[in-house]
């Protein structure tokens, strides 16, 4: 997915930017709104992060003149206000929702599908291996003509699998990924999930193969 | 001298029972619970059926009646004021004078005319005008004189029938006589006129109305100048004899009053009286047969003007003015 | 558990005395001591107008009397005329008395009546005595007679009762009582109604205070009579102050979240983006560490922070019209992606059509924490089940499949910074369900926990 960050403090922007890579994103930054104009106006994104405080102006103008100008990319506000009015105001401006700083890179995530997958309905994010078509805005996975649907986290873990094919993932860096770390659960949780996927993958071509001590893969037959 | 002799008069009075009054009588049971001792100028026949009627409501009470001419009566309540409850006289001024000096008892709750009361204190019972009474036979074929100036002209015209048959009061014995004649004389010049007339054709001077009326009747005067017509019309065997003239230039009419002595011992009794007197001469015009006549509506007061109540009836009380007036009216009547 | 939040305006004020009271007191007391100086000066007048006349009358009698004295023949003589006492008549027949003397030998009259001396230039005298019992005004004059070879002089004095003056007199006191008891009657009416005309801007003032919502700081546009305008231009600058630094603090503390929170958002950032990187077990542990620490405190200070403001808008309750479905719906909505990380789903059921009277920010804050608690505590797959419901009162059921409350804790768990011991690892300040019980309150409800017997806990927000 291709993500616009409208953000000035430079080494957030930094952080975020990286993030959204590790997950396969392509994502632009723009450090003040006449960037972001700009960038918004000539580039297709998917979906904008717009933080409020700017040098050049408010993030709201910014937002406001977007919702007036017919663009219709939905836009995720990162606040540093937790004041309720103001959520619900920035929610009056056109914003599709927000997230308030500092976030959970996993919920700015789950909100990004959630928005997008309210806002455009259709399927452009697609991700096809082998004979594998898989949805993650929609969290389906389509094999031949049979669609399966997925659970949040099977959906997260076969997003990362996916991602980097042939690669070995460990249960450890699996599980942060998978479960927060106020989450009772153990490491062990994961194996269940590796194992739902397998079945989901049972009548495809692709496998995931356990590597003893190592992790586990995402093999193509 | 007159001093020393009503001192005498007043020794008398309080010391003996034997005061000398005209009369005295006693009305009501003979043990009493309280006995009304009424002082009076007005004989007591005119009284008699009143104080009846009175008792008769009060059968508790007694009345005793005394009976006095108008100057002794005024000296003889202002000597011992207590000893009397009720002070009727003919004479207003005197009446006017006690009052005025404070010897009266005010009697709230009687509603009376006006011009028939005086502070509430005084009560006026009857209006009786001064007459002029004349016998008819000294008059047969002759008009009977309706005014004063009418009766100068007959006097003039014939002397001899008139000489030494004339008649009036001695206005220096009876307070009424005094009253008549300084009314008159303060109302019109003619009252002189006909004094000097009457006194130099020889004139009987008189203390009482009832006197005058007996002389009448028995000719021994044939006319009589400011008698009482209530007196004379009340002699029943008189009425053919006797002519009752008001006369018509200046009727003089006087009200018998009567008050509450204020040094009354039953002032409440005394006050009732007081009451039925007035109440009973305001309201049966004297026709059940009571002798007194009553005390005219004011309807008539415009018609016959009475002699007024007021501060003036002091005027001819006052030392120097009464001396004048009798020195004057003895220089006209006494030649 | 109920909560005393907040404060009512007229505790706050010092209450002396009231301008009302003042001003009709002021004018009411004005108009007694009026009424009663007027009825003074009137009856005082009075009496001495009717005084006048009663000693012009005893004059003239005097006169009259003095004027009929002749010397005749070397003797005095006074024929006064009837008139001399018949003006002395009154309606209330008052008493006369008199006295006549030649030098100092009574010629007629009362003889104990008071002789007062002729001083000075005044030919007459008058004065008020007590004679026979009675107050008399008394009217003296001499005259000098010269005759052939005598020179005397005449005393006359007249006096009168007074019952005829004291008559007249009573009738004008009532009649000035009448009208100043009138008078007084309507200027009291006045005064109450002046003083009401004069508080009515005042009220009028204070009523659009009162009404102003708690943020319409501007100023005051109403004209008002002058003596008010000072008050107002304060009450305006007072405002205008308070508008501004309400703003720069505003300002202030949205600038320092700002400062602070993106830092923190940097590192959290950074450290998860690290986390997936290392291998080492202590290196994540560390990194861990880091974010939950991070989250700890953000979470803490954006509750305080919402706290603050639900007890200042209780106070100041902004209720409207709105429907309790729609806003839960809206709160699913928002809550879904986090929900969903958990693979936790939320049901709203219950009711279509929910109508209540409320605060929408602040009933939308409880809830939202009411729903933010059961996704804390409920476990992975598992359902979160919202009910709401218009019988018998409106009501939002909150039900989760967790371990429920702790039974023997429940009081406890509402007030301020506590935390249920079951939480574990997980996050919150413990101000969640005050806040809600804090609105509950507000909104004359009640927030009621219980464990449901097929297990997990349920909450009642109820109005």
């Amino acid at each position: 997915m291709k993500f616009l960050l409208v953000e000035d403090n430079l080494e957030l922007a930094q952080a975020i930017c990286t993030r959204m890579q590790l997950d396969g994103h392509v994502i632009d930054h723009a450090d003040r709104i006449k960037d972001a104009q700009a960038f918004s106006e000539t580039g297709e994104y998917d979906l904008i992060l717009l933080d409020i405080m700017l040098p050049d102006g408010d993030g709201r103008s910014f937002l406001k003149r977007h919702r007036a100008g017919q663009n219709d990319t939905p836009v995720i506000v990162l606040t540093a206000r937790s004041q309720v009015s103001d959520r619900i105001s920035m929610l009056d401006l056109g914003a599709d929702d927000y997230v308030t700083k500092p976030f959970d890179h996993e919920e700015l995530q789950a909100r990004c599908r959630a928005v997008l997958r309210r806002k455009t309905g259709t399927t452009q994010t697609v991700v096809k291996l082998a004979d594998v078509n898989f949805d993650p805005v929609k969290g389906a996975l389509k094999i031949g003509a049979d669609e399966i649907p997925l659970r949040n986290r099977e959906l997260r873990l076969l997003e990362l699998l996916f991602n980097a094919p042939g690669q070995i993932f460990s249960k450890q860096k699996l599980f942060d990924r998978l479960f927060s770390y106020d989450d009772d659960v153990s490491e062990n949780a994961i194996e269940v999930y590796i194992g739902r996927l397998r079945k989901h993958l049972e009548k495809s071509q692709l496998r995931i193969t356990t590597h003893r001590g190592l992790g586990y893969r995402l093999d193509h037959d | 001298m007159r001093y020393i002799l009503l001192l005498i008069f007043a020794f008398f009075g309080t010391l003996a029972t034997a005061q000398d009054w005209e009369d005295q009588q006693l009305f009501g049971p003979s043990n009493p619970a309280r006995t009304l001792r009424v002082i009076s100028s007005t004989d007591t026949s005119f009284f008699a059926p009143i104080i009846a009627q009175f008792l008769a409501q009060n059968p508790q009470l007694a009345v005793e009646y005394l009976v006095t001419s108008t100057t002794a009566l005024d000296q003889t309540f202002r000597q011992s004021p207590q000893s009397y409850d009720v002070v009727i006289s003919s004479a207003m001024d005197l009446q006017f004078k006690l009052v005025n000096d404070g010897h009266a008892h005010k009697v709230e709750d009687i509603s009376h005319p006006d011009w028939a009361q005086w502070r509430q204190s005084l009560f006026a019972f009857t209006t009786e005008p001064a007459a002029i009474v004349v016998n008819r036979q000294a008059f047969e074929g002759h008009p009977i004189p309706g005014t004063r100036q009418e009766l100068i002209q007959a006097l003039r015209a014939r002397p001899d029938v008139f000489r030494n048959r004339l008649g009036t009061y001695d206005v220096r014995q009876s307070g009424l006589g005094y009253l008549f004649a300084t009314q008159d004389a303060r109302s019109t010049e003619t009252y002189w006129r006909l004094m000097e007339v009457m006194g130099s054709m020889g004139l009987n001077l008189y203390c009482c109305s009832g006197d005058m009326i007996n002389d009448l009747t028995t000719g021994k005067i044939v006319v009589a100048y400011n008698v009482l017509g209530s007196y004379a019309s009340a002699r029943k065997d008189a009425q053919d004899i006797l002519e009752i003239v008001l006369p018509s230039d200046f009727p003089t009419t006087m009200m018998r009053t009567g008050f509450v002595s204020s040094h009354s011992r039953h002032p409440e009794f005394a006050a009732a009286f007081i009451r039925f007197l007035a109440g009973l001469q305001l309201e049966n015009n004297g026709q059940d047969g009571f002798p007194l006549p009553p005390l005219s509506p004011a309807r008539d007061i415009e018609r016959q003007p009475t002699i007024s109540l007021g501060p003036a009836l002091m005027t001819y009380l006052d030392s120097l003015k009464k001396q004048n007036f009798l020195q004057e009216w003895e220089n006209a009547v006494v030649q | 558990m109920v909560w005393d939040i907040g404060w009512t305006m007229t505790d706050s004020a010092h209450i002396h005395g009231s301008l009302r009271n003042r001003l009709a007191y002021t004018l009411v007391g004005g108009a007694a001591i009026l009424a009663i100086l007027i009825f003074l000066v009137v009856r005082n007048y009075a009496a001495q107008i009717a005084q006048q006349g009663q000693d012009d009358v005893l004059g003239a009698s005097v006169t009259s009397i003095l004027d009929a004295a002749i010397i005749r023949d070397g003797k005095i003589e006074i024929d006064f005329p009837y008139a001399s006492f018949s003006m002395l008549s009154t309606p209330s027949d008052d008493r006369v008395f008199y006295a006549i003397h030649q030098d100092d030998t009574l010629l007629s009259g009362y003889p104990d009546l008071p002789r007062p001396q002729i001083q000075g230039t005044h030919d007459r005298d008058f004065r008020s005595a007590l004679f026979n019992g009675a107050n008399v005004r008394l009217a003296t004059a001499t005259r000098v007679l010269i005759g052939a070879d005598v020179r005397t002089e005449i005393k006359v004095s007249v006096a009168q009762t007074q019952d005829a003056l004291s008559g007249t007199l009573n009738r004008i006191s009532r009649n000035v009582g009448l009208f100043v008891a009138g008078f007084f009657l309507l200027a009291t009416l006045l005064s109450f109604w002046a003083t009401s005309t004069t508080i009515t801007p005042l009220k009028r003032l204070t009523n659009s205070v009162t009404r102003r919502g708690p943020k319409d700081l501007s100023p005051f546009v109403k004209p008002v009579p002058v003596e008010m305008a000072p008050l107002v231009s304060s009450l305006n600058y007072l405002m205008a102050r308070l508008d501004h630094s309400l703003k720069q603090s505003e300002d202030f503390i949205a600038e320092a979240a700002h400062r602070v929170r993106t830092p923190l958002a940097t590192v959290r950032s950074h450290a998860e983006s690290t986390l997936h990187r290392v291998e080492r077990e202590d290196n994540r542990q560390a990194l861990r560490a880091m974010m939950r620490a991070i989250d700890e405190s953000s979470r803490a200070a954006g509750q305080l922070l919402d706290h603050a403001m639900i007890t200042f808008r209780a106070d100041h309750l902004e209720l409207q019209d709105l429907d309790l479905v729609d806003l839960v719906r809206d709160l699913v909505l928002r809550l879904t992606p986090i929900a969903e990380m958990k693979d936790i789903e939320l049901r709203l059921s219950g009711d279509k059509d929910v109508k209540v009277k409320g605060d929408p920010i602040l009933l939308q804050n409880a809830l939202r924490n009411l729903i933010d608690n059961a996704l804390k505590y409920a476990p992975s797959e598992s359902n979160i089940d919202i009910i709401v419901s218009a019988d018998p009162v409106a009501r939002v059921d909150v039900r989760d499949q967790g371990a429920g409350f702790p039974t023997d804790r429940m009081p406890e768990l509402v007030s301020r910074f506590s935390r249920g011991e079951n939480a574990g690892n997980t996050i919150g300040s413990g101000l969640g369900l005050t806040i809600a019980q804090d609105v509950a309150v507000a909104h004359q409800g009640a927030l009621v926990l219980s464990n449901r017997p097929e297990g997990g806990a349920c909450v009642t927000f109820s109005f």
